[in-house]
């Protein structure tokens, strides 16, 4: 029993979900091989990156920000995870040697992540830097960072255990969906049933009141750009494992994909309008036009321009609902 | 447009009346406006002063009654046409683009234009420089009107107006925000505009600067024009009365509650001016309520009611002083949080922007200040929300198809309860309460007196600011009046009159002594 039921934020998801069935109907006619189990998995595997990404994204937009450095944060937490894996961490001066098992690699890569998310909230809150500005400064920062990192060149050979997360599977269900689900599932509890969710919508709802109803807004904000960035470095361990590779030029334009899945979602830029299972939808509507247009031979040029329409499209029938 | 003789009538108008929704904002105002005159007007909050200048200036164009130019009856499309027409309006809160020129702005909307579309600077720039000298303002049109003092800033607009080749200039409280010797120089200007047979309509609460400098003196009450009287020889004790007097049927009587100890006080409150060094929007303010009491903070626009309530809620923890006592124990409160957890409550003055998250539903808004009361297991619960929401909703009446409704489609005072609810439902000691019924209709209201009467029966303290005399002296046990930042008065209901409120009230230039007060 949802208490943010809002009748236009259902409608504008009944949308995305017509929008969905219709796609997946009409691909099932023109696209030969469309409708299989197969295929249905290839869907899944592919967008369970954007996914982890989308929701971290929602947050931020939820209450009025956004990140433009999810890409940059997933290519370096990447990058790190790869290294500890394949080089460790060398001390020569106590004449120290590190390796790391994937868990201990994993986590250190997450907080890379979760630190850097950090950073952008503390630009933010702190420094009133605008989140746009903020976060494009943090896409190069890391972008840059990871080629140092990196020297130029892709880390590979990171062991099976490590490999197996990205590209296992579990109960007949790959590991990166069970992640991206899990993500899913924690991110829809938190924002509809904790109080930090509740703050979450009143801060992109209305600022000002939220604080003179004793909300911590900086509080609220350093948090989602911590668990943006974190979801991001997520995003990394999944292209990663699968790849079996870190490069240097991971994730190198998927927050434009995050921020499409948002919005064709129904999430609202301007924040405190919008939902985690909303931005699946988005993400999956993203996901089976990608695959239906591969399937069907479609130049990928086209491909994208058809993209870029479909996100016009998901807000201009958006704002058609919204009777302001 | 047709030139008219100097003195004689030049904008008029008769009969008109505007309502806003359930309000009848004006009732029949009329003003006859001569040319080379200046022209007050005055009134309390809510008379009706700004609406009736709008539709002069053209900003509305739906209302009864007639409006002449020039002896012709005019129909102003928007604000363009009434500019083209020469009447032009100068706003209370300056409407200058900072980014740009003075030049730029003067002339925004009418640049001059060469041969190739472009703008010509040197022309505007010229114009402008000549404007700008018949002002004696002697400043490089070139320069951005940010680096302007309000005063200068003022006479920027003024030039606008002039470049607009205005016959009548409206000029809405044009002394807040100056000295007293850019006071001087504006009184000069306004001289030298009339002597050129500009009409100017001069609106102010300051009545000495209104003796100084008008013909005509139209005292507004309750959307009417009650009295026009030549400037000259007007008492202020006669224009306060003009502005006061109403007939006093009480649609509302508040019950008399026994009152307990002291339970909030504050001292010596002071917030300094974000703008000007030195000075205070807040200037030493000091008082203190008691259980079951209503303590009314009265003041006009501009006093610092708002600003004190911010203050004592946490909002400038950094640019004020001042010490806060509840139940006798010094409070530290440097955000609102602070002040919520040590039993404060505030209902801020705009319920839209300030009380309210239009986008969430109503439960979801009663429940954001103390949300603690709708958890269980660390998770929100749908049932305890509901149940919250439907009690209050109960309790105060509030009229809503269901508790998942977004706040946003309610009446504004509904919206209002709402926001009352949220408030009372972190079970505050004090609340303080900044116009509650503000854009409200009249049975709202009512029905806000009784639930703040019956708060206060509860044991509840209350500190309620209102703009309006009869609300004041309908609900508050005690009035305090600001004026200009500072504490002027203070009466039990019993002993104050309208009239020595809004005495207490109006803002006074520094060169009155204050031995006229009360």
């Amino acid at each position: 029993m949802s208490n943010q039921t809002d009748y236009r934020a259902m409608a504008a998801r009944f949308h995305s979900l017509v929008a969905l069935v219709l796609m997946v109907l009409a691909f099932g006619i023109l696209a030969d091989g469309f409708f299989s189990v197969d295929n249905f998995w290839t869907v899944m595997r592919q967008i369970s990156v954007n996914t982890c990404l989308s929701v971290g994204m929602t947050l931020v937009i939820l209450t009025g920000g956004i990140d433009l450095s999810v890409g940059s944060i997933l290519a370096l937490s990447g990058a790190i995870m790869a290294g500890l894996l394949k080089s460790g961490t060398e001390l020569p001066a106590f004449d120290l040697y590190i390796g790391y098992h994937a868990p201990a690699a994993i986590t250190l890569g997450i907080l890379v992540g979760a630190s850097l998310g950090l950073f952008n909230g503390v630009a933010i809150t702190r420094f009133k830097v605008p989140p746009f500005v903020a976060t494009l400064a943090m896409l190069t920062i890391a972008r840059g960072l990871t080629k140092l990192y990196t020297g130029g060149e892709a880390i590979t050979g990171l062991g099976d255990t490590f490999v197996r997360i990205g590209s296992g599977r579990l109960l007949g269900v790959p590991n990166q969906v069970w992640i991206a689900a899990g993500i899913v599932v924690a991110a829809g509890v938190l924002l509809k049933k904790t109080r930090l969710g509740r703050h979450i919508y009143a801060v992109g709802g209305n600022e000002v009141a939220a604080k003179l109803s004793g909300v911590n807004v900086k509080r609220v904000k350093l948090l989602v750009y911590t668990i943006a960035g974190s979801l991001s470095a997520v995003g990394g361990l999944i292209v990663t494992s699968r790849l079996n590779s870190a490069t240097p030029i991971a994730g190198e334009g998927f927050e434009l994909d995050s921020i499409a899945a948002v919005v064709i979602g129904g999430t609202s830029l301007s924040g405190g309008k919008g939902s985690v299972f909303g931005t699946v939808l988005g993400a999956l509507i993203i996901g089976v036009l990608n695959s239906g247009l591969v399937i069907m031979g479609v130049d990928p040029f086209w491909q994208t321009v058809i993209k870029g329409v479909v996100i016009l499209l998901a807000v201009v029938v958006d704002r058609f609902n919204v009777k302001e | 447009m047709v030139p008219v003789e100097q003195n004689e009538v030049i904008l008029a108008a008769e009969g008109v009346s505007k309502r806003f929704g359930g309000v009848q904002a004006l009732d029949k105002a009329a003003i006859r406006v001569l040319a080379g005159q200046v022209h007050a007007v005055v009134g309390e909050n809510g008379a009706g002063k700004s609406t009736l200048m709008k539709i002069l200036a053209g900003v509305h164009r739906d209302y009864e009654g007639r409006v002449m130019l020039a002896g012709r009856e005019v129909i102003f499309a928007n604000p363009r046409g009434a500019q083209e027409a020469g009447v032009a309006i100068i706003h209370q809160e300056l409407n200058l683009i900072p980014q740009l020129s003075i030049a730029e702005n003067v002339f925004l909307g009418r640049e001059f234009l060469n041969g190739l579309g472009l703008i010509d600077f040197k022309k505007t720039y010229e114009e402008t420089r000549v404007l700008l000298d018949n002002l004696d303002l002697r400043i490089d049109p070139r320069r951005s009107v940010t680096e302007l003092r309000v005063g200068q800033q003022q006479i920027v607009e003024i030039a606008k107006t002039l470049a607009l080749d205005a016959r009548v200039i409206i000029m809405d409280e044009p002394t807040s925000a100056i000295s007293e010797r850019e006071v001087d120089v504006l009184f000069d200007l306004i001289r030298s505009l009339t002597q050129r047979g500009v009409a100017v309509v001069y609106i102010s609460h300051k009545l000495e600067e209104v003796s100084r400098i008008a013909d005509w003196i139209t005292v507004m009450r309750d959307g009417r024009t009650v009295a026009t009287q030549a400037c000259h020889g007007v008492s202020h004790d006669d224009v306060v009365r003009l502005m006061v007097g109403r007939d006093m049927d009480e649609f509302f009587s508040k019950t008399e509650v026994a009152q307990g100890a002291e339970v909030f006080r504050v001292e010596g409150i002071r917030l300094d001016h974000p703008d000007r060094p030195g000075d205070y929007l807040v200037n030493d303010i000091s008082f203190s309520v008691h259980r079951g009491e209503v303590l009314g903070l009265f003041g006009l626009m501009g006093a610092g009611r708002t600003e004190l309530f911010e203050t004592i809620f946490g909002l400038h923890p950094k640019s004020s002083t001042g010490r806060l006592f509840l139940d006798g124990a010094e409070l530290h409160v440097a955000s609102p949080l602070d002040a919520i957890e040590a039993g404060l409550a505030l209902v801020p003055e705009d319920r839209k922007l300030q009380g309210l998250v239009l986008g969430m539903s109503v439960s979801a808004n009663i429940s954001l200040a103390n949300i603690v009361l709708v958890e269980r297991f660390g998770f929100l619960n749908g049932r305890l929300e509901q149940a919250l929401a439907a009690d209050y909703g109960n309790r105060l009446r509030i009229k809503t198809a269901s508790p998942g409704q977004s706040v946003r489609n309610l009446s504004g005072g509904n919206q209002q309860k709402v926001v009352l609810a949220k408030w009372l439902a972190t079970r505050p000691k004090v609340l303080l309460l900044d116009e509650p019924t503000r854009g409200i209709d009249v049975n709202a209201k009512n029905e806000i007196y009784k639930l703040i009467s019956e708060l206060a029966a509860a044991g509840l303290a209350i500190v309620m600011s209102s703009s309006e005399l009869p609300e004041i002296m309908t609900i508050a046990d005690r009035i305090i009046v600001l004026s200009e930042g500072r504490q002027t008065a203070e009466w039990p209901r019993a002993t104050a009159t309208d009239e020595s409120i809004l005495k207490a009230a109006l803002p006074r230039s520094l060169s009155v002594s204050r031995a006229d007060v009360n």
